[in-house]
């Protein structure tokens, strides 16, 4: 295997050098593909896809390939700081790791004795926080969230646990490769690089799959699709709904497996006999027409249909009830379980360490101050509401890894509210932000390619687990997360919860343990578990963890919490007269607002634009490739951006990429390049089920840049 | 001897410039210039639209009108897969080649002090390995062989599919062929 003569790598023409060829898994994104990193003479040249791994067979997306320039970049974080101006202010002095270390303990030590280690907030992102996150919990932390569930994924998870009684999870389990026709509602692959998936849509395209793009903007993926339907914004509920009439309606979906694993089916089948193709065309703005042929198509292909259950999908604050309404359009496909929907996972069984239990708290988590019923996850939003009002009790000192709480928790203004409260900022991060701005003490971490990180057990067909090892040594000051927690439990006092000399140590004895080699595992990079079924039809079991045990046509539990136990179409808001609905997406280049200064990749894209339909453009005067700006429905002006007249998008909607328009001028090389979705998104709707919060919920006019 | 060429799917290709950020990396480009780029036409009017992607480079071309024009020999047709090369050593920086490109491939490097552009990535080919931007393609969108043997992965989809090549009136007989 060409992961395996890894020392034969040879270098370029006209280079010489020796090289080495280093096994790690991926931390540009979430997705974590497994790549080897390359290093001549010394340094890093460039990270390529492991081919021996199940996530990136080889193959590593943009950002991946682009990973290098996250170890040159210029603008990294390279010693620990500590704030000497105004919070926000963005002035600092450099210090010793001693120093910042002691700093940041003997604040947490004060909030912890005046208010209770609860009022310490973790907010995190990606498994580097691991033993942060685990150090912070044996302190007594218990207010922990993720952005990517409430500004992200969790209306999906949560509308799939309460229909299927699983969340999907990541990478979510779906046979793209071998579909017979894929339905994406607002998820542009190929401009948002999922790596597995993406490289599965093109084998899907390939062997000739209808696609059928449901998208406002005549995405990548829609251009790739046998059926573009462009919706108007907010009203997809309306058109799975339509879809849903039609196939029971006319019968088309799978009986035996919905009388077999169905809940409510009746109840269900009755409620949505209103939602005709007709009803829905008023709703969509499309063709009814064309709602049956699409339904029909979908049938038609079953169970070899599958309707992709979306991952950013905190929209209009309405999502997880969309989130049920696609996982019950799976559901009436039967394509659980079967070759071509959702494939059934199987897991690795790695040893943990042994490590000391956490500390049982007596007050109750603050993240949910509204209490919404089903969220199955900490809520970013919820913890920043219960800092600002202290309620049900105050929260003092924030730790930020990893995440950008400016550009990534809606309206700006209710963060640097929640700033003002605390007594103690901390960020943990390879480079600045907006967030790390804002921070008393700044603790800058080595990335991904230079560390030892946690081992990554994922579920997969087979499950398999990823080492994260150094390729390079960090250029500066930086250290790795598991070195920063280490000496975090030293400086609190509680050394006993990180028994381990080393990560080294740590990695050895998990994965011997498990009988596994761990020198395999550093010259491979990945182990792979044994294989099981992964169809129905070859054995795999399927089974519901829902109230019922079954598929939750009908769900008593929203039932019960005073909610739509069917889902039902909530008609958007509309904006101002002459606004336009901005809509926001993903670049194959960058991930959310932390690689804009990435040199290999701000070369690929360094600023974003506002697309804006020809005519529109037109009408109101404005030039293709101008600088405008963008002034949102509450005065709120955004930066420059450049104009981009498409006929790719509907005339009333504009969209931008999100992640630009940075405002830390820590970020030098993209500071003020081009402008920011999360500055203008001040109004926002939050989820009644599991308090996700809305993105698409910003009206915009245009005028040019004066 | 093998004639070099890469077939490239239109319609598997997501326009993610993966291969771009590859070759930047493989090929020590500097920051700024490019030896592989990527051109996106959108064709039509809302909402009746098609688009085409195309991941562009030197076209390694039959008839390449930089190789006659260059003063030194610097730019040459390689014996190793018929290949169009430049010899830094020899490249006086006259630009001839630069101006004779009909597609734009070539550019003065300043770090090798040259014209440089596309070399199909000869030295890993010689390893037995694709093109840098060929291997890393999460679309598998691209396809890299030798057209005179009609075993090839190439010539095989050439037979099968539709395809075209970019400007056809130049006669510089291109290599590379899009799959559409």
């Amino acid at each position: 295997m060409p992961g395996l003569s890894l020392a034969n790598a040879a270098a370029p023409v006209g280079t010489a050098g020796r090289i080495e060829a280093i096994p790690t898994y991926c931390e540009m994104c979430f997705w974590r593909c497994g790549g080897i990193g390359y290093v001549r003479d010394g340094k890093l040249w460039k990270f390529e896809g492991n081919p021996l791994d199940p996530a990136s067979r080889g193959r590593l997306c943009t950002r991946g390939t682009g990973a290098v320039g996250a170890h040159y970049d210029p603008d990294r974080l390279q010693k620990p700081l500590i704030r000497v101006g105004k919070r926000g202010e963005e002035q600092f002095k450099a210090v010793a790791w001693e120093e910042a270390l002691d700093f940041m303990a003997e604040r947490l030590q004060k909030v912890k004795a005046e208010y209770g280690a609860e009022s310490i907030a973790l907010f995190k992102h990606g498994i580097g926080v691991r033993f942060i996150e685990h150090v912070l919990k044996h302190y007594g932390v218990t207010n922990i969230a993720a952005p990517s569930y409430s500004q992200c994924r969790g209306p999906r998870d949560t509308g799939f646990t309460l229909t299927y009684g699983l969340g999907l999870g990541s990478p979510e389990p779906l046979d793209i490769a071998n579909t017979k026709c894929l339905v994406l509602i607002g998820q542009h692959l190929g401009e948002n690089m999922h790596n597995t998936q993406v490289q599965e849509f093109a084998d899907a395209i390939g062997h000739g799959a209808t696609v059928i793009t449901v998208d406002p903007r005549f995405s990548v993926a829609a251009s790739k699709s046998k059926y573009w339907l462009p919706i108007k914004p907010g009203t997809d509920t309306a058109l799975l709904l339509a879809w849903m009439n039609v196939i029971v309606g006319d019968g088309l979906y799978d009986k035996p497996f919905v009388e077999k694993h169905g809940h409510g089916f009746d109840k269900f089948a009755a409620e949505i006999k209103a939602y005709t193709p007709e009803w829905a065309a008023k709703e969509t703005d499309l063709d009814a027409a064309l709602i049956r042929e699409t339904a029909r198509e979908m049938a038609r292909h079953r169970p070899a249909t599958l309707i992709h259950p979306g991952r950013r999908t905190t929209w209009y604050g309405n999502d997880a009830q969309r989130s049920r309404a696609i996982a019950l359009l799976n559901a009436l496909m039967g394509n659980w379980g079967r070759k071509g929907g959702f494939y059934m996972q199987s897991g690795m069984k790695i040893a943990p360490y042994p490590l000391p239990p956490y500390p049982k708290s007596e007050k109750e988590k603050a993240d949910n101050p509204k209490g919404y019923p089903f969220a199955d996850e900490g809520l970013a939003t919820g913890i920043r509401e219960a800092t600002i009002s202290a309620k049900p009790y105050p929260i003092k000192a924030w730790v930020v890894y990893s995440t950008n709480l400016v550009q990534c928790l809606p309206n700006d203004r209710e963060t640097g509210e929640a700033i003002d409260k605390l007594d103690l900022l901390v960020a943990i991060d390879t480079h600045p932000s907006e967030i790390v701005g804002y921070a008393d003490v700044v603790l800058p971490e080595a990335n991904f390619l230079e560390r030892l990180d946690e081992l990554n057990v994922n579920w997969g067909k087979p499950g398999w687990t990823q080492l994260r090892q150094p390729v390079v040594k960090p250029p500066h000051d930086q250290q790795p997360g598991w070195w920063i927690a280490k000496r975090m439990a030293e400086k609190l006092g509680i050394p006993e919860c990180m028994p381990f000399q080393d990560m080294d140590e740590y990695l050895r004895y998990r994965v011997e343990k498990s009988a596994y080699s761990y020198a395999q595992l550093k010259r491979d990079g990945v182990l792979i578990g044994k294989p099981a079924p992964i169809y129905v039809d070859d054995g795999a079991e399927i089974s519901f963890d829902t109230p019922s045990g079954k598929i939750e046509f009908w769900s008593d539990p929203l039932k019960e919490a005073g909610f739509d136990p069917v889902p039902k179409h909530v008609a958007p808001e509309p904006g101002p007269k002459g606004a336009f609905r901005l809509l926001t997406g993903r670049a194959p280049m960058h991930t959310f607002g932390r690689t804009q200064t990435n040199p290999n990749l701000r070369a690929l894209m360094p600023e974003n634009e506002v697309w804006v339909n020809t005519r529109v453009a037109k009408d109101l005067g404005l030039e293709n490739g101008k600088y405008v700006k963008l002034t949102n429905q509450d005065g709120v002006v955004s930066n420059r951006v450049k104009l981009r007249a498409t006929e790719r998008i509907r005339p009333d909607c504009v969209y931008m990429v999100h992640g630009f328009g940075h405002t830390s001028r820590m970020l030098k090389s993209a500071y003020r390049r081009g402008a920011s979705t999360s500055q203008l998104l001040t109004r926002y709707n939050t989820d009644p089920l599991m308090g996700g919060t809305s993105v698409h919920t910003t009206f915009v006019t245009l005028a040019r840049e004066a | 001897m093998a004639r070099f060429g890469m077939v490239i799917d239109t319609r598997r290709c997501v326009g993610c410039l993966d291969c771009v950020a590859a070759c930047q990396a493989e090929n020590d480009v500097p920051l700024g210039k490019l030896r592989d780029w990527v051109v996106t036409e959108t064709i039509g009017v809302f909402p009746n639209l098609k688009l085409e992607i195309r991941s562009e480079r030197c076209n390694h071309c039959d008839e390449p009108p930089c190789v006659p024009v260059c003063p030194t020999g610097a730019s040459h047709v390689s014996s190793f897969g018929k290949t169009v090369q430049i010899t830094y050593e020899d490249c006086i920086r006259c630009r001839r080649c630069i101006a004779a490109c009909p597609y734009g491939a070539r550019f003065i490097d300043p770090v090798r002090r040259s014209a440089d552009k596309c070399t199909f990535c000869v030295h890993r080919v010689k390893e037995g390995k694709d093109p840098a931007c060929v291997a890393v393609c999460p679309t598998k969108a691209m396809t890299f062989g030798d057209l005179d043997d009609p075993s090839s992965a190439v010539s095989k989809l050439l037979k099968e599919r539709k395809s075209k090549v970019l400007k056809p009136e130049a006669g510089t007989k291109p290599r590379v062929f899009y799959l559409t």
